[in-house]
């Protein structure tokens, strides 16, 4: 990806620092090099010529401020994507959760849904769907307006479904989905127990509490700093004895909340709050 | 942050481990070196990988997990299915975005990213391959006064890859069979 324009840390110094003034948008603590990386990105595709133009467009136009954060964030996502994990989750965590009344999931960055439809098929199959509900927050809105959709790449399907064997699942999994043209549109029962908002980790606060968070290859994105402040936040949204779910290549290790956890003893990435 | 030690790093997909095998243990303390491998391959592989290499070499291997720091004498791992990007204080983070070259990790996303943090410091190395992946980042590295170096494609299990470098670029070293000593001298410049 070698655009003929390249910034330089100063010039994405600038461009961070606008985005805060004029959106209120903080951008400062991801990741540096893989900020950069995306942003090199969007400069490439856009055809962007001059740092001068960029930063003048990104000040005012508030449309490319929204294409700014669609392209800059990453939301590759799968269905039952780490299918060890989610077998994890069905032997060991929903068990856990079945007899509350009530019970909370919080998926933190969710992106276009994948992963909150693999978990309402879990709570579906374990016959908790109808007590659950599955907040899926994300900070760019244009991603959850999928989420609300519920329609997949049909492409997708065939990797899905081995994914969800894998998984421990044992039905066919094209009765979650109705095929139209190129896309599965998964049934609407999912669709009533999910509640939609979006919400920046950077910035938003605690707004309920919870039996299960998820915080799957977003805070990848983030530096230590940042990622602490969002473990906090989890910390402070998860009830005693709730569960925190990162992805396969994440840790608590060395964050300033892990004295209070656990992690399950398979060492999938689910840590327990003990205290 | 500009380390007190070199940078290497490795690519390669088809036909690479056993280059890489053979190269481990000349890979000793005396050299002032972090190793970093990017490998195409399977997930499931990973743990067998892990374990093979660290038989073979006196450095720690490890695979990265996000925000890992970059010491010296270690050999670190791209984990299957994510990018490995290196930030200039010495840690890496991970990036599960689109594949590159058809791949994922990518060596050309690992060679840039290393260009760009740590420019004079980086060796890359390209390895035996069946796609094009990491010339594109062998051109960046060099571009940021780094050096680089391509395995012999008459030596490669597959030499398209090394093939498309010698092709495309004016290589610092091509690795043969008996010049191993060059290349040590090579990573280990002042
Ligand atoms: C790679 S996706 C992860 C999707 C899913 N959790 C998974 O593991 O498959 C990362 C998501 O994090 C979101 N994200 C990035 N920064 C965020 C922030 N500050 N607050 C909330 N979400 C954020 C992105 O918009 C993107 O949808």
């Amino acid at each position: 990806m070698s655009a003929d324009l390249n910034l330089t840390d100063e010039q994405i110094a600038i461009i961070l620092s606008d985005l805060i003034e004029h959106y209120g948008y903080d951008f400062t603590n991801y990741s540096a090099a893989s900020l950069k990386r995306r942003i090199q990105r969007l400069l490439t595709m856009d055809k962007v010529v001059s740092f001068a133009e960029f930063r003048h467009r990104i000040q005012r136009d508030a449309d490319y401020f929204k294409r700014f954060v669609e392209q800059v964030t990453v939301n590759v996502t799968e269905m039952f994507r780490d299918a060890h994990f989610y077998r994890t989750l069905r032997e060991q965590v929903i068990p856990e959760l079945a007899t509350r009344p009530l019970i909370r999931i919080w998926h933190a960055g969710c992106s276009t849904g994948e992963e909150v439809y693999s978990m309402a098929i879990l709570l579906q199959e374990a016959n908790l769907l109808h007590k659950s509900l599955l907040y899926a927050t994300d900070i760019n809105p244009a991603v959850l307006e999928k989420v609300r959709l519920g329609m997949f790449p049909m492409s997708q399907m065939k990797q899905y479904s081995e994914n969800y064997i894998h998984s421990g699942g044992r039905n066919d999994f094209s009765k979650y989905y109705i095929a139209q043209y190129d896309t599965a549109k998964f049934d609407e029962s999912f669709k009533s127990r999910i509640i939609l908002a979006t919400h920046n980790l950077v910035s938003d606060t605690s707004f309920n509490e919870f039996q299960l968070i998820l915080c799957r290859n977003v805070m990848i994105y983030f530096d230590k700093e940042l990622q602490d402040r969002a473990l906090e936040l989890f910390d402070n949204s998860l009830e005693k004895l709730g569960f925190l779910a990162l992805g396969s290549k994440e840790t608590l290790k060395f964050s300033s909340v892990m004295s209070r956890y656990k992690q399950l003893d398979n060492k999938e990435k689910i840590w327990r709050k003990v205290s | 942050m500009r380390p007190d030690f070199n940078i290497v790093v490795i690519g390669g997909s088809a036909g690479s481990l056993s280059r890489v095998l053979r190269l481990l243990p000349h890979l000793t303390k005396k050299l002032n070196i972090s190793v970093i491998l990017i490998f195409h391959r399977r997930e499931d592989e990973d743990s067998v990988l892990h374990d093979v290499l660290a038989y073979k070499s006196e450095f720690i291997v490890k695979e990265v997990e996000d925000k890992d720091s970059i010491m010296r004498h270690h050999i670190y791992i791209a984990p299957a299915d994510y990018h490995l990007l290196l930030e200039k204080n010495l840690t890496f983070s991970l990036d599960i975005s689109e594949k590159v070259n058809f791949s994922r990790p990518s060596i050309d996303v690992t060679f840039e990213s290393a260009a760009d943090a740590f420019g004079e410091s980086v060796t890359g190395l390209l390895l035996s391959g069946a796609n094009a992946d990491g010339v594109v980042g062998l051109e960046a590295i060099r571009k940021h006064g780094g050096k680089i170096a391509v395995q012999d494609p008459r030596s490669a299990e597959v030499s398209y890859m090394p093939q498309q470098a010698v092709d495309r670029l004016a290589i610092d070293l091509l690795l043969t069979e008996f010049n191993i000593e060059d290349f040590l001298n090579l990573v280990n410049r002042k």
